[in-house]
């Protein structure tokens, strides 16, 4: 398993749009489970409602995992992702 | 008289009788299937209906009112598909053998009630987005359809709060205005009752009564005030405003079509600054004559990394050919450290205004700067296009320019692509540097371009993006003005013309001013042109002085 810290940028956390992005991205690494995690609650990043209902804001630290076949890929992916998008 | 009190959420006065939304769906009742893989299918091909239909309406939305409220739709779409909703539906079926209304319901039910309690407005809000998505599926499986406006004359729609496909999906033609029991401003169906340019009123609460259906209302989407059997002088404040309004927007109406041209003779190139193709639809409702500014960073932010020569090519083309024969100014990039590409590698610096930004990233990185040039020299091919350089404070940075310019046209004859080799080559006056060496830099060029907010931050020593300045950055300072006149007369000596595109040009106190420089061209937001030109046409250029320019 990989993971690492991030803290948000975006003024607006993340709400619908980014959250459906993520959701997408992070279904595109086959036979990877990757989790995002905020003050102890852990979701799926594919599970779009749940993702939003962390309600994490500007400023907060996620902490996000993957675990699986292709999961140095996904970190790479993730991370750009989040500098872009959050 | 009734008066009720709500937030005002989109403004405009309007009168009419009110009509209460009504929607289809009845009560779900629960039943007992016995044959639960049917109700599977069931659920799975409402779920596709709903995705489609969703994605049309997206769709729909891009072409009216742009990409932002668009993604409202597909955000929806990718609800529909939830992982943890699809599962809460399929696990109910299958543990309690019900229908799959009544599965879909519960699942709604649960994640609305779960973005409810959210200790954050923005994604309390989101529990209409659930339900609407949820009423969606349901409809889908019953086939019911949500219930259109069953009357002949427009009205105003009332209802206790409507999702945003509800809004979108009605007939416009035939809606005055919105007043709803709940909602906020931060709602959707607020934000879409502005892109629509409808008034709307939310937030009435039980003072809105289903008892006041077809009674004739005044709304006030400024004030927030619902009017109903207004005495004589309620109604005449009412009317006196939605007179005026309906003036101004009638004037505004009959500036469509018309020259931009002042009582004297002056004519003015009325141009739109646009930051993206799909702007190019505002800028051709609102009667604009050409586009001043085409900002070129949509292209370089939105990406992950630097944009291909036919992405960039396909972007400007399009611009080009909408606009037919009028003219689209391309700015070549225009971004610094303080605008966050990542693949750029720009390195941190103390103070991104007076650094590597904008002309000096392009000089600075040939290949980046000839792959832009290459796009906007075969869009060239296709409409009257130009090409116009930021933050230029040196001559030698013009021939540079030029030369790159040339290269690429020399590269595109070989290839034997189309281009334009007359295409005019403009450069954005930005910098006190630039208005001193005004004449020197007029002979290489065909046009100047004016940035007010770049030119009045570096003129005053004010940075733009400080709150605190407040007084001191006073864009009409008469130093900002003074050196519009000397780029201006410079321009006018060297033969070529001089236009504003900062937001300095839609002010209109400033105009007579401008006049009086003998600015040559405007270059403002869509909604400003017609305003701008009815100014225009009420001004006499040979009376406007300089006066703002003496202190």
């Amino acid at each position: 398993m990989k993971q690492f810290n991030y803290v948000l940028t975006d003024p607006e956390g993340i709400h619908a749009r980014p959250a459906g992005l993520l959701a997408k991205e992070a279904k595109s690494y086959a036979d990877t489970v990757i989790t995002v995690t905020k003050g102890g609650q852990t979701v799926k990043a594919s599970q779009l409602m749940k993702l939003m209902s962390l309600g994490a804001k500007q400023g907060d630290e996620i902490t996000v995992s993957a675990e699986g076949g292709d999961e140095e890929a996904a970190i790479a992916g993730m991370k750009k992702f989040l500098k872009e998008h959050l | 008289m009734i008066l009720m009190q709500g937030k005002g959420v989109s403004a405009g006065v309007v009168s009419g009788p009110l009509y209460f939304f009504r929607r289809s769906q009845s009560e779900v009742t629960r039943y007992t299937v016995k044959d639960t893989e049917a109700e599977r299918a069931r659920f799975s091909r409402a779920q596709e209906q709903s995705v489609s239909q969703l994605k049309m309406l997206a769709e729909q939305c891009r072409a009216e009112s742009g990409d932002d409220a668009a993604m409202l739709f597909d955000t929806h779409a990718m609800f529909v598909e939830d992982e943890d909703y699809v599962d809460s539906v399929l696990t109910t079926l299958e543990e309690e053998h019900c229908n799959a209304e009544y599965a879909v319901q519960q699942a709604g039910e649960q994640f609305a009630a779960m973005f409810a309690a959210m200790d954050d407005a923005y994604m309390q809000a989101r529990e209409a987005d659930i339900r609407d998505v949820t009423r969606r599926i349901l409809n889908n499986l019953t086939g019911n359809v949500d219930g259109g406006i069953d009357s002949d004359v427009p009205v105003i729609l009332a209802a206790d709060d409507l999702a945003p496909s509800e809004t979108l999906q009605l007939d416009k033609s035939k809606i005055l205005g919105f007043i709803t029991q709940k909602g906020s401003g931060n709602s959707h169906t607020a934000i879409l009752a502005r892109t629509l340019g409808i008034p709307a009123i939310c937030g009435l609460g039980d003072a809105l009564k289903a008892s006041y259906e077809g009674r004739t209302a005044y709304i006030d989407g400024e004030s927030g005030k619902v009017c109903l059997e207004a005495d004589a002088l309620t109604l005449q404040s009412f009317q006196s405003k939605q007179r005026g309004q309906q003036q101004q927007k009638e004037l505004m109406e009959t500036m469509k079509g018309q020259e931009d041209v002042t009582l004297d003779g002056r004519k003015i190139r009325l141009y739109c600054n646009i930051g993206s193709p799909e702007d190019v639809t505002a800028v051709l409702a609102n009667d604009a004559r050409g586009i001043g500014l085409f900002r070129s960073e949509f292209l370089y932010l939105a990406a992950s990394d630097y944009p291909s020569e036919e992405e960039q090519f396909e972007a400007y083309k399009s611009v080009a050919a909408a606009m037919k024969e009028q003219p689209v100014i391309i700015r070549t990039l225009d971004i610094g450290a303080d605008k966050q590409v990542d693949y750029f590698h720009l390195q941190k610096e103390e103070n991104p205004a007076m650094g590597v930004r904008a002309i000096r990233i392009s000089l600075n990185r040939p290949e980046v700067f000839r792959t832009q040039l290459r796009a906007i020299y075969r869009a060239s091919a296709y409409g009257r296009v130009a090409i116009m350089f930021p933050m230029i404070t040196s001559v030698w940075e013009v021939k540079e320019c030029r030369r790159a310019c040339k290269s690429v046209m020399l590269e595109l004859s070989k290839e034997g692509i189309p281009y334009n080799p007359e295409t005019e080559i403009g450069i954005m006056i930005e910098t006190p540097a630039s208005v001193f060496m005004a004449p020197e830099l007029a002979k290489q060029v065909d046009f100047f371009s004016v940035g007010t907010n770049d030119l009045t931050q570096y003129t005053l020593a004010c940075d733009r993006q400080c709150n605190d300045l407040g007084k001191f950055y006073d864009p009409h300072h008469p130093a900002v003005l003074r050196a519009l006149k000397m780029a201006a007369d410079a321009a006018h000596e060297a033969g070529i013309w001089i236009g504003i595109c900062g937001e300095l040009a839609a002010d209109l106190s400033m105009l007579p001013t401008f006049l009086a420089i003998g600015i040559d061209e405007l270059s403002v937001s869509p909604a400003a042109v017609l305003p701008l030109r009815a100014a225009i046409r009420k001004s006499t250029a040979g009376e406007c002085t300089l006066k703002m320019l003496e202190d």
